[in-house]
């Protein structure tokens, strides 16, 4: 006991902590990550795996550059996350480099050189995604179809190091677009929306998983479940994936109503794509949200707008990346004139007058 | 009855199995007994005993000084033998004006003022000054002097009254087991002060984790008409006057204003139960329930503790500290002041004596702030911690103002709930002091400024007189000149 206390009150605290917060997150990702890595086979899990490593050595190269404590800051599981993040946005089959570039451009350009943990503006796995999308568009946007890990066409661990550091023989890929590329494509080559959905697309299987996609488009159901376990533990709220989900498949169901030809539903918003990857956890992510709940309903609306005018009209069929990075960009101003009315005033910061009593 | 909602808050571990069922004990009388002449909210009381008088037992030793202050009272007989500058249970350990009195050991009562017969016939303001004679501060921790707040219906119109049995900090049961044990004498406490105020309403708080204290103060209460005795939702900070008055009246007090200003007095159970003894047998305040407890007390108990005993003797009779204490403190866990050490003594707001392990406490070291807004949605009044402490890091005092710091509680919902671990509180506290220090400053300087104003007005106007007076010597002179200056001046 110190006779000279150099602390005021409170002296009890919950038993919260950043890395049991980030631990939380993880644990929920956990069932979707391993569905998707047992779809993917070998190459799937070498990716995710070298993806996660070069995510903590970036960490702890930033980390001993700017001359911080290395292993308490790696122990906070922040860079781990954003590993993981980065790993279930990228094409299952991705070379090795795909998964080394991205983490550094993530961890250094999209989180160190904003000052560290809490400092970024964007969400870093967005960072590294987009970067490498637009950089390297080929491998980025080369998918393949399921081939669960012991299944008779899926390579064996040989051949899955084979596929993912691209030495000897190449296995022969069938390509295959995601739900939302191949919707994309069609109408580019006049299919109707309505026609290419009616046959060829299996909307359970989509919520199952057993469909072309990037590890963490291809799971909606496990990923809902995630997502509730994430608002049970009180880690996350209802806010955010509610107005990003709801805005999607509100703007879905209306556009469908209005031009079925041109425009998918509400439900296919929801289910394909990374929509329940990018509601419940990237755009979730606490450091680049706003801090208010109200803030976060706007936010969340963003991101929900974005994205549908995104895969509406622009050129990429996938527009949640974007759309977050937009809406992190507003996250200040939003934080700045958003704000909850103080208790005893006005929103204005009046005090309030009291109502007359009898 | 219909209670609103209030926003924010927290749900500790209460951890009040530790004495919750402990009755009240009292401790054997100590050597000394040290009375600090500050144990209130305003003015220090001035004493009015000299080294060496015998007092007895609720003897007045120290006036209130001014409008805002209490009297105190000596807690047994004895014998004065100091008055001195002692250290203060306060975290700075800093002295303060202290009496000593050496118990003599037949705890003897003085010649006290006598019963007040007939209360419900008395005057209000004979109430109010029998509750100042006897030294009556709010026994919830804020000292404020109770008698002021019974005289509000003078400057108010007040239509209620809410007791506060929420005792919404984690540990302390004092409130608790006095509610179940003197349940009777705390509602006709309750119906004395309802009269003093002129109120018609009366609404006793009671928490719901306390099912026992609700029972026996709602049996307590069965049979007085406008009282009602009602349990709300466990959650900190309950007992905040202005959010308990927005839970059970819908009111929400203004900015800067008193609960009084929409028409309500809020006082504690405690202080019901010293407002019955004062009016109904003339006894001043000279002990209170205090809580011990913690994982680092041996024996944690509910202890009505004379003023004055120190620390350390009621440490002792509590089994004594074990060598896990990380942290000792007066008061609860969310709000409580640190001890600088156990060398100081027992005062009016001392509701429990907190001995915490590093288990309870969980201290951890500080991270950077990770924009979670956990403590957004914690705070009760609506602030945004997370922006605050960005300004104040700065020294960008102004705008912390701006976003609100003044009206902080220093609850510590937020500094809770923190998975950072940044000691919030620590930095609100801070920038409130420096504010309040910069505008004790500016209106010094105000003052200095009006004050040179006004001496070079006078000066101007002494100057001006004196040439005004001049002007006119010179005239009337002339006239009585002119001829002699005729006769004079060679033609």
């Amino acid at each position: 006991m110190s006779s000279v206390v150099s602390i005021s009150a409170p002296y009890a605290h919950a038993p919260t902590s950043i890395r049991r917060t980030m631990g939380l997150v993880i644990l929920a990702l956990v069932p979707a990550t391993l569905l998707n890595v047992g779809l993917f086979g070998w190459p799937a899990l070498n990716l995710f795996a070298i993806t996660v490593v070069a995510a903590l050595a970036a960490e702890a190269m930033c980390l001993r550059l700017a001359g911080r404590p290395v292993r308490p800051t790696l122990n906070d599981g922040s860079a781990l996350l954003t590993g993981w993040l980065l790993a279930m946005s990228l094409p299952p089959w991705a070379p090795w480099w795909i998964g080394v570039v991205g983490s550094f451009i993530g961890i250094v350009v999209g989180k160190h050189l904003f000052g560290g943990l809490g400092q970024n503006l964007f969400n870093p796995a967005m960072v590294a995604r987009v970067a490498l999308l637009i950089s390297f568009p080929l491998p980025m946007t080369l998918f393949v179809a399921p081939r669960p890990l012991f299944s008779a066409d899926a390579p064996g661990f040989l051949d899955g190091l084979a596929v993912t550091f691209g030495f000897g023989p190449k296995i022969d890929v069938v390509s295959a677009a995601s739900a939302l590329g191949h919707v994309k494509t069609e109408l580019s080559r006049g299919v109707p929306v309505n026609e290419t959905l009616s046959h060829g697309h299996d909307l359970l299987a989509t919520a199952v998983g057993m469909v072309p996609g990037s590890l963490g488009e291809t799971s909606a159901l496990l990923l809902l479940l995630g997502g509730l376990f994430l608002m049970a533990r009180k880690v996350i709220t209802w806010h955010i994936p509610v107005s990003v989900m709801g805005t999607l498949f509100v703007l879905g169901s209306v556009a469908n109503l209005l031009d079925p030809a041109r425009h998918a539903d509400g439900l296919f918003h929801l289910l394909s794509g990374a929509t329940l990857l990018g509601a419940f956890f990237i755009a979730t992510d606490l450091v680049t949200s706003p801090v208010t709940r109200q803030g976060q309903l706007i936010y969340g609306t963003g991101i929900g707008l974005i994205t549908f005018v995104i895969r509406s009209w622009a050129g990429y069929p996938e527009g949640m990346a974007f759309a977050v990075l937009l809406m992190n960009a507003l996250t200040p101003l939003i934080d700045r004139y958003v704000r909850p009315r103080v208790f005893g005033r006005t929103s204005k910061g009046t005090p309030i007058q009291p109502k007359a009593r009898s | 009855m219909k209670m609103f909602r209030i926003r924010g808050g927290v749900h500790p571990e209460y951890r009040k199995e530790l004495t919750s069922e402990q009755a009240i004990v009292e401790i054997p009388m100590p050597a000394r007994l040290r009375i600090p002449l500050q144990q209130h909210i305003g003015a220090p009381a001035e004493a009015i005993v000299a080294v060496g008088d015998r007092v007895g037992k609720g003897q007045m030793i120290a006036r209130p000084q001014g409008g805002l202050s209490a009297a105190l009272h000596a807690p047994t007989s004895g014998v004065v033998v100091d008055i001195a500058a002692l250290p203060a249970p306060h975290p700075s350990g800093l002295p303060q004006r202290t009496i000593v009195i050496e118990p003599d050991g037949r705890d003897q009562w003085a010649a006290l003022p006598a019963p007040i017969a007939e209360p419900f016939a008395a005057s209000s303001k004979a109430i109010a000054d029998r509750v100042a004679e006897c030294g009556i501060v709010g026994l919830g921790g804020a000292t404020f002097p109770a008698a002021v707040k019974l005289d509000l219906r003078s400057s108010y119109t007040l239509d209620t009254l809410a007791i506060n049995g929420a005792e919404c900090e984690p540990y302390l049961t004092c409130d608790d087991r006095l509610m179940r044990e003197q349940a009777d004498e705390i509602i006709d406490g309750v119906r004395i002060m309802a009269h003093a105020l002129g109120v018609g309403r009366v609404i006793i708080a009671i928490e719901n984790n306390k099912p026992q204290a609700l029972a026996a103060m709602t049996l307590a209460a069965s049979g007085v008409s406008d009282i009602k005795v009602i349990g709300i939702p466990t959650r900190y900070p309950m007992g905040s006057e202005r959010h308990l008055v927005q839970l059970l009246t819908g009111r929400e007090t203004p900015a800067r204003k008193l609960t009084a200003d929409i028409g309500v007095v809020v006082h504690n159970v405690g202080t019901a139960a010293a407002v019955h003894q004062a009016v109904r047998f003339g006894r001043p305040l000279v002990a209170r329930v205090v809580t011990v407890s913690g994982r680092g007390i041996a024996t944690p108990r509910n202890v009505k503790v004379p003023l004055g005993v120190m620390v350390s003797d009621l440490l002792q009779f509590c089994g004594g500290l074990t060598d896990s204490t990380a942290r000792l403190l007066s008061g609860g866990p969310m709000m409580g002041q640190p001890l600088p050490s156990t060398d100081v003594p027992v005062i009016k707001g001392t509701s429990g004596i907190l001995a915490l392990t590093q288990a309870e406490t969980r201290r951890q070291p500080v991270q950077p702030c990770i924009r979670c807004g956990s403590c957004v949605s914690a705070c009760p009044v609506g602030l945004v911690p997370v922006e605050m402490v960005a300004l104040i890091r700065k020294e960008n005092l102004d705008g912390a103002a701006t976003a609100g710091v003044m009206d902080c509680i220093s609850c510590g919902s937020c500094a809770y709930i923190c998975p950072a671990h940044i000691p919030l509180v620590q930095y609100f506290n801070y920038a409130k002091g420096r504010l309040n220090a910069l505008q004790r400053d500016e209106r010094k300087r105000d003052l200095v400024k009006r004050l040179v104003e006004a001496r070079a007005a006078r000066m101007e106007r002494m100057a001006h007189a004196k040439r005004e007076a001049l002007k006119r010597n010179k005239a009337a002179d002339k006239p009585a000149d002119t001829p002699q200056a005729g006769a004079a001046s060679p033609s």
